[in-house]
């Protein structure tokens, strides 16, 4: 499976798809973009005249790109296996600095485990500036049925 | 190894992962991993990756699909032990 075929088996659009890019995925690890467009409407309100984009947007950009692109990668490309869903499980992240509208970032993860349907990854989240913008670890449920 | 031994080592990872005190206090054979214990399937993943770990033992996706009590968890360590006494 391919990286365009990885996107379009996404199952998310917008307002709430967060990767825009693929730079390179394989069994061990997954690499993606995506820029926050100074439209999206929660700047509207984080926070009033302060627009910043809030840690679980960040959370959730890291878990596309690095859980559920690696996921869908993993299982499509598993012995006679069909894109799966993943569900996620669990989140540890620390966030270093902000990122404001208009500002594109790199999502690397890294597969720490793959072992009876659950998905382990650690995530890194880097400006452009190269500066580690959050990181953490992410892990999911990758399942045959969405909601399982 | 002795039962009473692999049940307290087994209590020890599942503490970790444990959403309910009472239960965990009281565990025995007949403890669930997930009714009583309250533990979600991905952490019942990380109970049997702890297990490998404690017990140089590996648990193939057939007796992970089994291990959904105490009883099963002992049962299973307990016939991984033997195969590897064997070889």
């Amino acid at each position: 499976m391919n990286k365009e075929e990885i996107l379009s088996h996404l199952p998310y659009t917008k307002p709430f798809l967060f990767v825009d890019e693929l730079e390179h995925i394989d069994e061990n690890g997954v690499k993606g973009y995506y820029t926050f467009s100074k439209d999206l409407d929660f700047y509207k309100g984080h926070f009033k005249d302060h627009p910043v984009t809030p840690g679980v947007i960040l959370t959730e950009t890291m878990a596309q790109i690095g859980l559920v692109c690696l996921g869908i990668y993993l299982t499509a490309t598993a012995a006679a296996g069909v894109p799966g869903h993943v569900m996620l499980t669990s989140t540890a992240i620390d966030f270093m600095k902000p990122v404001f509208p208009g500002e594109k970032v790199t999502v690397t993860a890294e597969k720490v485990y793959f072992r009876f349907k659950k998905l382990n990854c650690t995530v890194q989240m880097t400006n452009e500036a190269g500066e580690v913008v959050c990181k953490g670890t992410i892990a999911g449920m990758v399942t045959n049925k969405m909601n399982a | 190894m002795d039962r009473q031994l692999l049940l307290s080592k087994l209590k020890t990872i599942v503490a970790s992962y444990s959403h309910d005190k009472d239960a965990l206090e009281y565990l025995s054979e007949t403890t669930d991993f997930t009714k009583d214990l309250k533990i979600n399937s991905a952490n019942l993943v990380d109970v049997v990756l702890d297990v490998e770990e404690e017990f140089d033992i590996e648990i193939d996706n057939l007796s992970m699909e089994r291990m959904l009590n105490v009883s099963a968890a002992i049962e299973i360590i307990e016939s991984k032990l033997k195969e590897i006494d064997r070889k």
